[in-house]
């Protein structure tokens, strides 16, 4: 009897405390800090207002991969943005946000953001920190309010650890949840490619990248600009308007007629595996973007002074400069625990 | 020794769950406002419409200078900035000044602004809508939250006033009016400085709260500097010349009804 007694105050004891759901280990993220590689300009968005922490960068990676972001709890961010892909959606011309609807631009790359002077194909976001409202709240991809998703959150259970951690007080507010993801976002540093090694001098191309690397920087370079492969212009690249979306690109946000069809470089960092591509996904591999830049550039009021006559690329040419963009994949990058929804 | 072992098991159960209370410490609870002895100032922002006390919903019907008839669901904007100026010209600016006018929220009009230097001040001024900086420095709070809805996630930055309705001489299907008015730079913007002479100086100092009440006619907002009629303006969504004639016509929809010293 006595014992059945004690046995039966362990067994409380015991589970006294499982009523509370269980929150799983959190990994650290070693080493997340502002990066700057050498040689590299500095970037526009600087985290002097926004000190970065191992708790706020767990906090943000957490609310990254968070479905309670979306009206019925479907959809993350990284829903379009997967990290094998370099933080594109893989394979899909146009992303599904909830209820299957489908946006009409390509979920770009994303890594280096903090060097962005605006992010979106029309650059209209003008602070990393105010990225998230946009996906949140647009009806096509999260269909959220951001109120509601602040409710949410705060009701979470895992959020109020994560939250206590990052901030002191598990108090959920859109500044905390967004200076965190900007945390997360801007850390995704791309910068150990092949391409860099090399520039490094611990390792050297083939003689196909080298000859590729030599036509890109006669030919691309000019919009693509080294080291991040793009200039953050918004330019007309003479692909035929597709009448059925209508996409008037940077004048959607300047609403100015000379912007019209212009969208933002992109990067062409881990370019092999951020396929569709274009803003509007429309080319499935890079044989087909060097195609287009030879063969089907489309006059027109707006189209960049630089495309006027395309750009002459023979087949060995346009091979070699395949063989180059592949060096700037960063499989380092593509594979970084710190990065992926293994650890929440 | 029996009952000693029982009262240790009733020991650690009770504190084997101590580790997971959740609740705040004392020190992280909001600190009570500290009381109004310094120099202040009552700010009243009452909205009107044609004259008439603004009212929501069916129950409120107003006319514009067009002669267009019209009901109102909606109606949120920014005021920020304000600013001071004493006869002698000087002006002093009060930092942080951030509010959101909700008039489904009958407490936001009203506004008590601390620490201002004892003064005679012959004249008010402020933004309506966020300056530049508030719209490019990041994710913001208090007033700035961008949860209240007066925030373009597509091209970032405030709604620097909302207005929705219903007229029936809307040219829109199921004739709504829908006003948000943004920009913060470059040819359209929404933001706009009003300044107001004082009917008597405001005397602000030590243990009084003196009060200034501002009359926002919203039915300003379609006449003054442009005329626009619901007919051809009535869903502005978006930066264009309709925006910006619309927050040239709201510069001019305040008036100073009261100074209270």
């Amino acid at each position: 009897m006595k014992k059945a007694f004690c046995i039966l105050f362990l067994a409380i004891a015991a589970t006294s405390c499982s009523v509370d759901p269980e929150i799983k280990p959190i990994v650290a993220a070693d080493g997340i800090k502002e990066i700057i590689p050498e040689g590299w300009p500095q970037p526009f968005y600087r985290f002097t207002d926004n000190p970065i922490t191992t708790d706020k960068f767990i906090l943000g990676r957490a609310l990254f991969y968070e479905p309670l972001f979306s009206l019925d709890n479907t959809t993350s961010c990284s829903s379009c943005h997967q990290q094998f892909a370099a933080f594109s959606q893989n394979g899909h011309q146009f992303s599904h946000g909830i209820n299957g609807l489908l946006g009409k631009r390509n979920a770009p790359a994303l890594q280096n953001l903090t060097w962005n002077t605006s992010l979106m194909h029309d650059g209209g976001v003008n602070n990393m920190e105010v990225f998230p409202p946009a996906p949140m709240t647009n009806p096509v991809e999260m269909g959220e309010t951001l109120d509601h998703v602040v409710q949410k959150i705060t009701a979470s259970y895992k959020y109020k650890d994560l939250f206590r951690r990052a901030y002191g007080d598990d108090t959920v507010t859109t500044q905390r949840m967004f200076k965190a993801i900007a945390q997360f976002m801007g850390t995704m540093y791309s910068y150990n490619s092949k391409y860099d090694k090399v520039k490094q001098g611990s390792e050297s191309f083939t003689a196909s990248e080298q000859n590729g690397y030599s036509v890109f920087v006669q030919k691309c370079v000019s919009c693509h600009k080294e080291p991040l492969f793009t200039d953050y212009q918004f330019r007309n690249n003479g692909l035929a308007v597709n009448t059925n979306l209508n996409d008037s690109g940077r004048a959607h946000i300047t609403q100015n007629p000379a912007d019209l069809y212009k969208f933002k470089t992109p990067s062409l960092r881990n370019i092999e595996v951020s396929g569709p591509y274009m803003h509007d996904g429309r080319y499935m591999t890079l044989n087909n973007c060097l195609d287009h830049y030879t063969s089907s550039v489309v006059s027109g009021p707006t189209l960049d002074p630089l495309l006027n006559a395309g750009i002459s690329l023979d087949a060995q040419e346009k091979s070699d400069i395949i063989a180059f963009l592949k060096t700037l994949t960063d499989h380092q990058f593509l594979s970084d625990k710190r990065y992926s929804e293994s650890n929440q | 020794m029996r009952f000693s072992g029982i009262l240790i098991i009733i020991f650690s159960v009770f504190f084997s769950c101590k580790k997971t209370t959740v609740n705040p410490p004392e020190a992280m609870l909001p600190m009570p406002p500290p009381a109004n002895t310094g120099t202040s100032l009552q700010l009243n922002i009452n909205n009107v419409a044609n004259g008439k006390s603004l009212i929501l919903g069916a129950a409120g019907s107003y006319t514009t200078a067009n002669s267009d008839t019209f009901y109102v669901n909606l109606l949120k904007y920014y005021i920020s900035n304000v600013s001071l100026t004493n006869s002698a010209g000087q002006t002093f600016t009060v930092p942080e000044s951030y509010f959101l006018i909700d008039q489904s929220d009958s407490t936001s009009g009203f506004t008590t602004i601390q620490n201002i230097p004892a003064d005679d001040y012959s004249s008010i001024s402020f933004m309506v809508g966020v300056d530049a900086a508030r719209n490019t420095s990041g994710a913001q709070t208090g007033a700035l939250d961008p949860l209240y809805g007066m925030f373009w996630g597509w091209n970032t930055g405030y709604i620097m006033a909302k207005m929705e309705g219903y007229s029936r001489r809307s040219a829109a299907g199921n004739k709504t009016l829908f006003f948000h008015i943004g920009g913060y730079t470059g040819k359209f913007t929404g933001v706009r400085t009003v300044t107001l002479n004082l009917p008597i100086n405001v005397h602000i100092q030590e243990q009084h709260l003196p009060k200034i009440s501002i009359a926002a006619d919203l039915a300003k907002w379609f006449s003054g500097t442009h005329a626009l009629p619901f007919s051809s303006v009535y869903n502005v969504t978006s930066l264009s010349q309709k925006s910006q004639d619309i927050a040239d016509n709201y510069a001019n929809m305040f008036t100073v009804t009261a100074v209270v010293n």
